[in-house]
C-alpha cells in the first residue's frame, strides 16, 4: 500500500509540468532578433536568474511566458499549455518594467482590485506582510518611495496566490536597503515551493537569489549553471559574466 | 465576474475622483461654450430658440469630448505606460477595463447633459416637457458609445504623450464640421456635404430630431451612419490591439 502511494508521488513528480518553458523560440521585432533559438525551463520551487546585459532579450523571454507576445517560431509553455490560457493566468503572477501606475489609488485598493481578479486570492493581510507593505496600506502609490513601489507590484504579483511568477528586473533603480527588503520578500515566496523567472542585469542579485543562472546575450544562451558553477575559475561573478559574454 | 466589474468600476470612478484637474476642463468647456454662444450671443430663431438648439448640439459636443478624452486617452496614457500590460497578465477579463471607463465616460457625459439642460432651464427659457427631456437625454449619453470606440481607435493607435494633441485636432475640427458650434446651415454649402460624413453631423441630429428640429433626414439613416461608424472605429481599434501584441522588446 505504502510502495503504491510513493510510486504514484514519484510518478506525479516526473510528469508535472515545468511551470516555464520556451522550446526553441525566436522572436524577432522587425531587423532585430530578440531571442534567436532559445530554450530554457523552469522547475517547480527553482528560481531562475536570467541574467544579462541591456537588450539581450530578457524581458521578451518573460513577456513570451506571459502571453503577452506570441514567438515567431518555437513554443512558450507554462505548466505545459499556453500562457494565455485562463487557468495559466490564475496560477501566473507578473511583475513588469511599468512606467505609471494609477498614483491616485491607495495601496490598500490595488490589492483589493487585483485580488477580485483571481478566484482564490490570499487574505489582503497576508498579501500585505508577504510584500512588506505594512503601515503603508493607505498611502496612495504616487506617495510611496521607489522600494514600496516595487514591493506594491510585487504584492499585486503575489495576491493571486500564484504557483509561478515572473519578475522583470524587480529591483531595478533600488538603494541597497529596497532591494534587500525585496529580495527578502522573493525568497520567503520561494520558500513556499513557487517557482520564479527573475530577470536581472544585477549579478549580486542573481547570486544571492538565484538557484540557477542563466546568462544570455543577444537572444542567445551563453552560460547556465549555479552561481557558484559560474563562477567557477573566474575571481568573481562579474569576471565571469564578462567572459560569457566574450567582452 | 460582477464583482471584478463592479470594482474595476468603483476604482475608476475613484481615480478621476482624486484628480478633478483632468476632469474639469471636459466637464466644463461644453458648459462654458454653451453659455457663451447660446446664452451670450445667440438670440436669433432656428425654428426654435438658440439655446433650446444648442442643448442637443452642446450637448452632443460635450458627450464626444467625455468619450474621447476620458476614454481614448485613458487608454492611450495606460497602455503607453505599461499598466493596461500589467492586468493583462491576471485573469482580468478586458471587458471589465473598458466597461469600467466607458462608465466613466457615460457618468461624465450624463454631467455635462444635467448641467446644459440645467442651465438651458433656468437661465435661457428653455421649455422641454419631461417626456422630451428625457429623450434628449437618452439619445445623447447612448452616443457615448459610438465615440468611446472613436476613443479606443485613438487610443490604440496613439502614445500617452501624441493622445491629447491628437485628439484635439480630429475633436474640435470635427466637432465645428459638424455644426455642433454654430448650426449646419450657417456654414458654406460644402462643408454642410462633407459634415454627412462626419459621425458627430448624425449624433447630433438625432439629438435634434427629439426636441423637434434637424435637417428632416430618415432617422435611420443617422443610425445607420452611426452604426457603421461603431464598427469602422471598433475595426481599427482591433488592428492596434493586434499590432500591440507583437512590440516592444528588451
Amino acid at each position: 500500500m505504502m510502495t503504491i502511494t510513493a510510486q504514484r508521488s514519484l510518478h506525479e513528480t516526473f510528469t508535472q509540468p515545468s511551470p516555464a518553458q520556451l522550446s526553441k523560440v525566436t522572436k524577432r521585432f522587425g531587423t532585430t532578433t530578440a531571442l534567436d533559438d532559445l530554450s530554457f525551463s523552469i522547475e517547480p520551487g527553482e528560481l531562475v536568474a536570467l541574467l544579462g546585459p541591456n537588450g539581450a532579450g530578457k524581458t521578451t523571454a518573460v513577456r513570451l511566458l506571459l502571453g503577452l507576445c506570441t514567438p515567431d517560431s518555437g513554443i512558450a509553455r507554462v505548466f505545459g499549455a499556453n500562457p494565455r490560457d485562463s487557468a495559466n493566468r490564475i496560477r501566473t503572477g507578473a511583475m513588469l518594467q511599468v512606467a505609471r501606475v494609477p498614483e491616485t489609488l491607495r495601496v490598500r485598493e490595488h490589492i483589493d482590485l487585483f485580488s477580485s481578479y483571481y478566484p482564490d486570492p490570499m487574505p489582503r493581510q497576508e498579501v500585505i506582510v508577504a510584500a512588506g507593505l505594512e503601515g503603508i496600506e493607505k498611502k496612495k502609490f504616487g506617495d510611496l518611495s521607489g522600494g514600496q513601489k516595487q514591493r506594491l507590484l510585487f504584492g499585486l504579483a503575489i495576491c493571486g496566490n500564484p504557483d509561478f511568477i515572473a519578475l522583470d528586473e524587480p529591483t531595478v533603480g533600488l538603494d541597497v536597503e529596497a532591494r534587500r527588503a525585496l529580495w527578502k520578500q522573493i525568497r520567503a515566496f520561494v520558500a513556499r515551493g513557487k517557482s520564479v523567472l527573475l530577470t536581472t542585469h544585477y549579478l549580486d542579485e542573481a547570486d544571492a537569489l538565484a538557484d540557477r543562472v542563466i546568462v544570455i546575450d543577444q537572444g542567445r544562451i551563453v552560460g547556465e549553471g549555479t552561481p557558484s558553477e559560474i563562477k567557477h575559475g573566474a575571481r568573481s561573478l562579474e569576471d565571469a559574466f564578462l567572459t560569457l559574454l566574450g567582452r | 465576474m460582477l464583482r471584478i466589474h463592479l470594482l474595476e468600476i468603483k476604482y475608476e470612478f475613484l481615480k478621476a475622483l482624486r484628480m478633478p484637474q483632468y476632469a474639469l476642463p471636459t466637464l466644463l468647456f461644453p458648459i462654458i461654450f454653451y453659455i457663451f454662444f447660446s446664452i451670450v450671443i445667440g438670440q436669433q430663431h432656428l425654428g426654435m430658440s438658440a439655446a433650446t438648439y444648442m442643448l442637443a448640439t452642446y450637448g452632443a459636443f460635450g458627450v464626444i469630448g467625455a468619450s474621447l478624452f476620458g476614454f481614448g486617452v485613458g487608454v492611450a496614457t495606460e497602455r503607453g505606460q505599461g499598466w493596461l500590460q500589467v492586468k493583462r497578465t491576471t485573469p482580468m477579463p478586458m471587458s471589465a477595463y473598458f466597461v469600467a471607463k466607458i462608465a466613466l465616460a457615460m457618468l461624465f457625459s450624463s454631467i455635462i447633459v444635467l448641467g446644459l439642460m440645467f442651465l438651458g432651464v433656468t437661465m435661457a427659457g428653455v421649455h422641454l416637457s419631461l417626456g422630451r427631456g428625457l429623450a434628449l437625454f437618452g439619445v445623447l449619453v447612448s452616443g457615448a458609445i459610438t465615440f468611446c470606440a472613436l476613443g479606443l481607435a485613438l487610443g490604440y493607435n496613439t502614445g500617452p504623450n501624441s493622445a491629447v494633441p491628437i485628439v484635439n485636432l480630429i475633436y474640435l475640427p470635427m466637432s465645428f464640421l459638424s455644426g455642433l458650434w454654430i448650426p449646419i446651415w450657417a456654414l458654406p454649402r460644402g462643408l454642410q456635404t462633407l459634415a454627412f460624413f462626419l459621425p458627430p453631423f448624425h449624433f447630433s441630429q438625432l439629438a435634434l430630431r427629439v426636441i423637434g428640429g434637424g435637417r428632416g433626414l430618415p432617422v435611420y439613416v443617422h443610425v445607420l451612419a452611426l452604426v457603421i461608424a461603431t464598427a469602422i472605429f471598433m475595426a481599427i481599434a482591433y488592428r492596434g490591439y493586434r499590432h500591440d501584441e507583437g512590440k516592444m522588446f528588451g
